[in-house]
């Protein structure tokens, strides 16, 4: 039994509900339950939750602030290549976009890490492309044993691995694993993912438990929001997430909630996911669990991001750049070689001063390795 | 007569002990802890950052408390023996509170781990307290093996519901000879002032103060709940008398007056 035939349970569950059943009392009833069901989950994700956000907020805000504090802990993503194999639809990395490829020298990779370093940030998220042969495992070790140097907290996001390969990754040093099935609907993924590797849709779905299996301590997982409808991709991934606890009871599970950004090649066929959807997903996720990390990326506008903060994200990133070596190293005039543009530019300090400014702590720090 | 908290082998006069976590920041907590009047304060390590100059959480800690590390992220006996060492290495001094938790779902404790980060931690001479679901034998066990304390939770951290394991904190306040301290679930003043009108020997508090809108004041709020409700215990609380009168018919009305 994996996620895979929890999957296929959860698809019956939402061919079984009716959404337009769903009543304002019933809407209320689920923002007070603590049920884990998948029911009370689609109610919260319902449009006619949609009428009572202010409502949800109030309920989620309070929730959050018990279980985590007046506290953000923040990250940055450094890119280590962006060689890719796959085809995906959605990513500047695509294999067929003509972009300039870089895969960093140890050299590099400590330059960037000791500019990041210096911004006080303890925390990274390293990344590759989906090539093996352009950033093979060996290599993302060695790139871990020079960055342990500088941070006191190490995860990856790069293509998925068997357990005995995180098991390796996590004694080098790594605590955590970022992972997107990036849609959950198995045609749609069979689509936008054209070719290469990335194609096998329950071995990238069961990822994140042979990662939670491997010695993670952390696992963040995400769908790609306009992949298809963000309602039904919402709810599969809570009910993954809230698969991932249930079983892991010692990983922390948290989540992102990712909207697609434009990005190098072909942007057209995508849906719309406007910031109302985003918020009701995220109060919907943080009603349904109330322990899940919610991660909000610099994909979302600087604007939106700080008025987000308060109804249930946990972590934040700051200072970013989506380009192989865009701390220290790209040309930013060069040919654009990102993986999506994003919205919120500001650097560390501004990120910093943001949060303050809102009454939120930053937090730079969260583990140390033992 | 001067009613002192004693405990790991020292003297208090604050019997309320605060958390760390969860502040908007430093200064304020900083304000939190002056007002709350504790002695003792416990920090995560793994919030710890040496290496920061404007964000380094030891430097707002006040000089007059006591710094009790916890070991806050530790999923098994062996990961809070290693942070309870960091600790002791990085000059936090040797005041650990022990939390393994492998339930994130809750962030319930592990008691058997617990136990075993006593037993190692108490020979290599830290002063430990571990944090504790309210279970007698295993505080017990952790007498025996020589924690300075016990530190039952009240109700899930940050739930903010109150002392819901009253039954079973009763039981170990009567049981056992180290202080109890209650630490966890404590969501208002009243809920501190309860547990210190039972007999606890100190309450831990965290969440309920630094999400509060005023934190400073309720930190005052929870020094003089916590500092009433133990003087409500030494004084001696009445039982609560019944709701019904004297019955018509005694039941040992048939022994007459002899006597």
């Amino acid at each position: 039994m994996t996620f895979y035939n929890t999957l296929q349970e959860s698809e019956a569950c939402l061919r079984n509900f009716d959404a337009h059943e769903i009543s304002r009392g019933s809407v209320i009833r689920a923002v007070e339950s603590e049920s884990c069901s998948p029911e009370r989950l689609l109610t919260l994700l319902s449009p006619k939750a949609s009428d009572d956000l202010e409502l949800m907020a109030r309920k989620a805000h309070e929730i959050t602030l018990r279980q985590f504090g007046r506290v953000i802990q923040l990250y940055t993503p450094l890119y280590l290549s962006n060689f890719c194999d796959n085809q995906c639809s959605y990513c500047g990395f695509n294999a067929r976009n003509r972009v300039p490829r870089k895969t960093l020298t140890l050299e590099e990779i400590e330059r960037e890490a000791a500019y990041i370093a210096s911004t006080g940030l303890k925390h990274i998220l390293i990344l590759t492309g989906g090539s093996r042969p352009h950033a093979p495992l060996s290599y993302i070790k060695s790139a871990v044993r020079v960055l342990k140097k500088y941070f006191s907290s190490i995860s990856a996001e790069i293509y998925a691995l068997s357990e005995g390969e995180y098991a390796e990754l996590a004694a080098e040093g790594v605590d955590g694993l970022t992972i997107y099935q990036e849609t959950y609907h198995e045609a749609v993924y069979d689509r936008v993912h054209k070719a290469g590797p990335k194609k096998d849709f329950q071995f990238r779905l069961e990822a994140p438990e042979r990662a939670a299996r491997g010695a993670f301590r952390n696992v963040n997982i995400g769908a790609l929001l306009g992949l298809s409808d963000w309602r039904r991709e919402s709810f599969f991934l809570g009910m993954h997430a809230g698969y991932l606890q249930d079983r892991f009871p010692n990983v922390e599970i948290s989540a992102s909630v990712p909207r697609i950004r434009p990005h190098e090649g072909d942007f057209s066929g995508f849906e719309q996911v406007s910031d109302r959807d985003l918020v009701q997903m995220i109060l919907a996720l943080r009603l349904f669990l109330p322990r899940l990390g919610i991660t909000l990326s610099t994909r979302e506008s600087p604007r939106l991001r700080e008025n987000l903060i308060p109804l249930g994200v946990t972590r934040m990133s700051a200072g970013s750049t989506t380009e192989v070596g865009g701390h220290t190293i790209a040309c930013h005039d060069a040919e654009d070689a990102s993986q999506f543009k994003i919205a919120d530019e500001r650097n560390v300090e501004e990120i910093k001063a943001m949060l303050v400014a809102r009454g939120y702590q930053p937090v730079l720090k969260d583990w140390m390795r033992l | 007569m001067e009613d002192l908290f004693r405990v790991g082998g020292r003297e208090f006069q604050s019997r309320l002990l605060l958390g760390t976590g969860k502040f908007a920041n430093y200064a304020v907590m900083k304000k939190a802890i002056e007002e709350s009047g504790s002695d003792i304060v416990t920090v995560a390590l793994r919030r710890v950052d040496p290496g920061s100059q404007a964000d380094n959480i030891l430097d707002f800690i006040p000089p007059q408390c006591t710094l009790m590390t916890n070991t806050s992220g530790a999923r098994d006996a062996d990961e809070a023996i290693r942070i309870a060492r960091l600790a002791k290495a990085g000059g936090a001094g040797n005041w650990i509170k022990i939390e393994v938790v492998q339930d994130n779902k809750y962030l319930l404790p592990e008691n058997l781990e617990t136990l075993k980060a006593v037993e190692v931690l108490v020979k290599e001479g830290f002063v430990v307290l571990p944090y504790m679901s309210p279970d007698l034998s295993m505080a017990r066990r952790m007498e025996d093996a020589g924690a300075a304390a016990v530190m039952p939770l009240g109700a899930p951290i940050g739930s903010n519901r109150g002392i819901k394991t009253r039954e079973l904190v009763e039981i170990m306040v009567r049981e056992i000879k180290v202080p109890v301290i209650v630490d966890a679930g404590i969501g208002s003043p009243s809920q501190a002032c309860e547990c210190m009108e039972i007999g606890c020997a100190a309450v831990l508090v965290n969440t309920a103060v630094a999400i509060s809108e005023n934190p400073v004041q309720m930190a005052s709020a929870f020094r003089d709940a916590v500092m009433a409700g133990r003087r409500a215990y030494l004084s001696g609380i009445p039982e609560k008398g019944g709701l019904s009168g004297v019955a018509s018919s005694p039941l040992t009305g048939f022994l007459g007056d002899e006597k």
